[in-house]
């Protein structure tokens, strides 16, 4: 167990370190001006006297490796360049916009695991009966159905017909009250921070303004989650020690809930940790869809402008991120399951 | 791995011969897509435009799903659409499946260094969320329909190589390898005799089950204003168009329906033909289900 940890954790900054290597490397492609453009520390225009100095500073003419080097030691010093279009240091764009879209995952991910393994579990006990293929036609149905398809559909009834839920992560009223000095920000979930702060109505505001893109992403995500589900109790119920239980008299509901959920849920547990993680890939449609100021959004943004700083952060920070959910899913699933020892 | 149970079992799942069935009818949308809805201009895969106003039109006898933004032909678009879909996952799967298996084939059949350096690759590759490096690769190429394919292609071969190497880490084992190499056969002849026909049928069947992924996220990218060039016959791009008119007009919230509805229908319909194709596969090739 011990070896499998270190193993992992060893493998850890290997691949960190490959990820920050292939994005730097695709950078090549660009003509230098722009390769130039994700030095700049401020919003300033890049004039050949400037670019002059980003070259000889960062060592620009140097080959490929001696570049990355460079590059990568203002990596680690926190120093990501400037994002054209967040207006701000990248640093500073993750730091506002990740709290947004964390928001937004969680918000999604609390309905996927409950609707998920609840579905899932019907789904096996009633295998191949009604309650079992409706359960699959929604699961394909939800991924089948593009999310910026189902994100339009929901505006186009709840914004355009009803005109009771919106795009954004606030109304107006809400914007000038947490921007005037009165509201404190304490964690960046406005949900959070409006509750901290006394402000029911801001609370009430965020919530609505979350539940369509959270729907959104629950509808498209929840289907993994249900086939995970499915299979995971279809193989604990055909062994022997349920047949042992159900042998001994006790009531199926209980043998469902005690005995085999138990032992299905072990996958499920990890893979939601790391769906947590891959509805960060999602939120990219989702928050362009309903214009949800997070990371997905800035990224998109950045990539239609060409705003390299923007897109080489927003692409580091989910690479990352995805790396350290897949390392902390591996483990988990290993630390719960002891027959599963990795190189052992 | 396709005897005969497995087929009897594959033809009695509904679900699939509704899938093979529409996508037999898509197929043949596109290839019948010049008789069905004829070209103006030079270009075939370019929309044709009736007039210069943004709003769109209803249905009606001439035009018969409307026009959307800017007065393209919807008809027009989604029938030349059904084309760009199949020309996008198939060369999607052409370029990822090659590259997956000539690099998944190298490394499992030599090993070690070669090994050991192509998996540690595709260890950094799927580091990514899939959709965020496609975004990075064509936001650096810059748009179009084969810079969205050598993105979406560049990041799906590594499940191909992995796949591939496997199968061929577990034939590359058996008896009659050994037996063939003992008589003096060579790399390429083991390699091409006795080790590909035994290793490539799955990772040909799982690729190819991929298309309808491949034209989802093709789709999203064109949504996101980063594939298709402006008034290419394209799905995502035309339900990028419906955005700014979902609020329909006063008095008429649904106005504008058929912009959102007749596109984004295509592309479900599209997905879900797949999908519901890969699941029946699924089901009827999982030992755990039978």
């Amino acid at each position: 167990m011990r070896k499998f940890l270190l193993k992992r954790a060893l493998m850890l900054p290997l691949v960190a370190l490959g990820v920050t290597f292939l994005l730097f490397s695709l950078t090549g492609l660009l003509p230098p001006e722009m390769r130039a453009s994700i030095y700049l520390q401020d919003q300033r225009e890049l004039t050949p006297e400037l670019m002059q100095e980003l070259i000889k500073e960062h060592k620009l003419d140097a080959p490929l490796v001696v570049r990355y080097g460079t590059w990568l030691k203002s990596l680690l010093k926190g120093d990501l360049g400037y994002s054209e279009t967040a207006r701000m240091k990248v640093t500073d764009a993750i730091k506002t916009y990740l709290s947004a879209t964390l928001e937004l995952t969680i918000f999604a991910i609390i309905p996927i695991f409950f609707i998920g393994t609840r579905l899932g579990t019907i789904s096996a006990v009633k295998k191949d009966k009604w309650p079992d293929q409706l359960t699959r036609l929604l699961a394909i149905t939800g991924y089948s159905l593009p999310t910026f398809v189902f994100g339009l559909l929901a505006l186009m009834f709840f914004y355009g017909w009803l005109g009771v839920l919106g795009p954004g992560r606030y109304s107006f009223e809400t914007d000038m009250l947490i921007h005037s000095g009165a509201f404190k920000s304490y964690t960046g979930l406005l949900t959070v921070d409006s509750l901290l702060n006394f402000k029911p109505a801001v609370f009430w505001d965020a919530v609505k303004h979350l539940v369509l893109p959270a729907s959104v992403l629950c509808f498209g995500s929840v289907a993994m989650l249900i086939r995970i589900t499915r299979t995971s109790m279809l193989e604990e119920l055909n062994k022997d020690y349920v047949r042992t239980a159900r042998a001994k008299g006790l009531r199926e509901s209980y043998v469902i809930a005690a005995h085999v959920r138990r032992n299905a849920m072990i996958p499920v547990i990890t893979l939601v940790s790391l769906q947590f993680v891959r509805l960060l890939g999602g939120v990219v449609i989702t928050e362009t869809v309903f214009d949800f100021p997070g990371i997905g959004r800035w990224g998109v943004k950045a990539a239609q402008q060409l705003d390299l700083a923007g897109v080489m952060g927003f692409s580091l920070m989910s690479a990352l991120l995805f790396v350290l959910a897949n390392t902390v899913s591996d483990v988990l699933y290993a630390v719960m399951d002891p027959r599963i020892r990795y190189g052992e | 791995m396709f005897d005969e149970r497995t087929i009897k079992r594959f033809k009695k799942s509904k679900a699939s011969i509704f899938g093979l069935g529409l996508i037999a009818a898509f197929l043949l949308l596109a290839l019948l897509a010049p008789f069905i809805a004829k070209p103006q201009g030079s270009d075939p895969y370019q929309m044709p435009q009736s007039g210069y106003s943004s709003e769109p039109q209803r249905p009606s006898a001439g035009k018969i799903f409307g026009t959307t933004e800017s007065q393209y032909d919807l008809f027009y678009g989604v029938v030349w659409g059904a084309r760009t879909a199949f020309k996008i996952g198939a060369a999607v799967i052409f370029v990822a499946l090659g590259a997956g298996l000539i690099i998944g084939g190298l490394a499992g059949y030599y090993g070690g260094w070669a090994d050991e350096g192509a998996m540690r690759l595709t260890d950094i590759i799927l580091a990514f969320p899939g959709i965020v490096l496609a975004v990075v690769i064509v936001a650096m190429l810059g748009p179009g329909i084969e810079k969205v394919i050598f993105a979406i292609a560049a990041v799906s071969w590594p499940a191909y190589a992995r796949l591939f190497r496997g199968d061929i880490l577990t034939v590359k084992k058996q008896d009659y390898v050994t037996a063939s190499r003992l008589m003096g056969a060579g790399d390429f002849w083991i390699f091409t005799r006795h080790i590909l026909p035994n290793s490539i049928y799955p990772v040909v069947v799982v690729a190819s089950l991929d298309i309808g992924s491949v034209v989802l996220t093709a789709a999203a990218l064109s949504f996101l204003g980063l594939g298709a060039p402006a008034g290419y016959s394209d799905w995502g791009q035309l339900v990028a168009m419906s955005r700014n008119w979902i609020l329909g007009g006063a008095g008429s919230p649904f106005a504008y329906w058929h912009t959102l509805l007749i596109p984004g229908g295509a592309i479900f319909l599209f997905v879900l033909a797949w999908n519901l194709l890969g699941d029946a596969f699924r089901d009827v090739l999982d030992p755990r289900q039978q």
